[in-house]
């Protein structure tokens, strides 16, 4: 039984800009992911709605407006009141370093900010969903 | 068969039919991987099925279909019926990996919870579609989603499978094909219910209807009304529908495919395709195609698995004989030729 990893790379917000999303959507394929792109300006609860439908194991987010303190908590919280909580959920985009412990108590299981490599986020998601599926 | 796979397997079987997302979502994903309890959830969702009105939406990329299902969709929520989509991209032939964008263009959509979006990687799988995509379309068919719309990869000429599993094929196309609308009358053009010509907007979408009208009328149009007309008292004898169906003669029995032009974007002649979808859906219920078409799709499902069976348990057999690989290595050395090495695999299950 072939199990794939399936990811959805979500955009949250007034962000206009989603070439960050597409390279790491892109490097998630190329590790043999399937990954569902939701494209621009969703709402939390589009999000989560989504990565229920989708049956995901990964919801990565990549937001750059700065309203990242307002909408990833309520996307954690949305998918958990959906019965998603064993959802990895990963961010990516602009966040202030200070704002890092903020997400992570919230839920979030890493951040990855500009300069991160796509071979580390690949690993990161592989490592965990594993243990997930375990 | 272990109890705790009966206990998952009947869980999410009842949580199908009573239309709850989550234990769709996952019944899809257990069908998709293949997983221990995926037959025997189809098996108990099947006598489920066959409620929904299914749509199939196929065309080369680019035409706009993902835009034109939204469209379609938000015209059947207008008449209040809830719709369920699958939709298939395909998958990297050297990494496995996929990206599925279908939603991007769907998100006129998404917070309404009469709307059921799956996105589904072909995983290898040729035709247009993955290899699960029927029982995905059972799954939300069993869930009571009204209308379920089934749209292809983008397709060319040869991905017509999706009219296997849709009872109404929707062929898209946009202007500036020109010369392809004749390349393509083989394949896609000849599975069509309902054709739409998108993107109405641009130079070239009248010509191209016309073109496409044209050779309906020539080629397409009769050669299908053609196998329909061949096969009916034999698919009316088979499917035992003589006490309840009057056979209806050969002129009543054609449904001629209407074109029609739109500009999904905008939702500009979207209203007069669903109206054609479902008088196409009206069409096969009143003479009895519909069942004609039902027997002959049951008849190449199973004939499929069968293969699929037989294949598996000749190839396991004539292991177990240690010939398989021998056989094999020939065949790679040019000793042997395939077809006469599938022959003598298949002898295996005589023995």
């Amino acid at each position: 039984m072939e199990r794939k990893i399936r990811v959805l790379v979500a955009k949250p917000g007034l962000d206009s800009h989603d070439r960050g999303a597409k390279v790491v959507a892109r490097a998630l394929r190329d590790a043999g992911m399937e990954v569902i792109y939701t494209g621009l300006r969703q709402t939390p609860d589009q999000i989560a709605e989504a990565a229920l439908q989708e049956d995901v194991d990964v919801v990565g987010i990549s937001i750059l407006s700065g309203a990242h303190r307002v909408l990833v908590p309520r996307i954690v919280e949305r998918l958990r009141e959906l019965g998603l909580s064993d959802v990895l959920v990963v961010v990516g985009g602009i966040i202030p370093p200070d704002d890092v412990p903020f997400l992570l108590e919230r839920g979030v299981a890493a951040v990855f900010g500009p300069g991160s490599s796509t071979a580390d986020i690949v690993a990161f998601i592989e490592e965990h969903v594993q243990k997930v599926r375990a | 068969m272990a109890p705790n796979r009966n206990a998952l397997a009947t869980e999410l079987v009842s949580g199908v039919l009573a239309g709850d997302r989550r234990l769709c979502a996952r019944a899809i994903s257990l069908i998709e991987n293949n997983a221990p309890e995926a037959r025997e959830i189809v098996s108990a969702l099947y006598p489920h099925t066959g409620q929904a009105m299914v749509v199939g939406v196929t065309g080369s990329p680019g035409v706009g279909k993902s835009t034109l299902v939204e469209a379609m969709t938000l015209e059947w929520r207008r008449r209040g019926r809830t719709v369920g989509i699958v939709a298939v991209d395909p998958t990297s032939p050297f990494t496995g990996g996929a990206i599925l964008g279908d939603r991007i263009r769907m998100q006129r959509t998404s917070g309404d919870v009469g709307v059921f979006i799956r996105s589904m990687a072909a995983r290898g799988h040729l035709g247009g579609l993955a290899a699960a995509t029927e029982e995905a379309v059972a799954v939300l068919d069993a869930a009571g989603f009204q209308v379920v719309i089934v749209e292809t990869v983008g397709a060319g000429q040869s991905e017509v499978e999706v009219m296997n599993v849709a009872r109404t094929t929707v062929v898209v196309l946009a202007p500036g094909l020109g010369d392809d609308v004749q390349a393509a009358k083989a394949g896609i053009l000849e599975i069509g219910d309902v054709f739409v010509v998108n993107k109405a907007d641009r130079p070239g979408a009248k010509e191209t209807a016309v073109q496409l009208e044209n050779m309906l009328e020539l080629g397409g149009a009769m050669a299908r009304h053609g196998r329909v007309r061949l096969s009916a008292q034999d698919l009316i004898h088979h499917a035992g529908l003589e006490q309840e169906t009057e056979v209806v003669e050969s002129e009543d029995i054609g449904w001629q495919p209407p074109v029609l032009q739109t500009t999904a974007f905008d939702g500009g002649g979207v209203p007069e395709v669903v109206a054609a979808i479902e008088r196409h859906h009206e069409y096969l219920q009143a003479h009895g195609v519909g069942a004609m078409r039902e027997f002959e799709r049951a008849a190449a499902r199973v004939r499929e698995l069968l293969a699929a069976i037989l294949a598996a348990k000749a190839q396991e057999k004539s292991a177990q004989a240690g010939q398989w690989d021998s056989l094999i290595a020939r065949v790679a050395r040019r000793e042997l030729d395939p077809f006469s090495a599938a022959t003598l695999v298949a002898q295996a299950l005589s023995v």
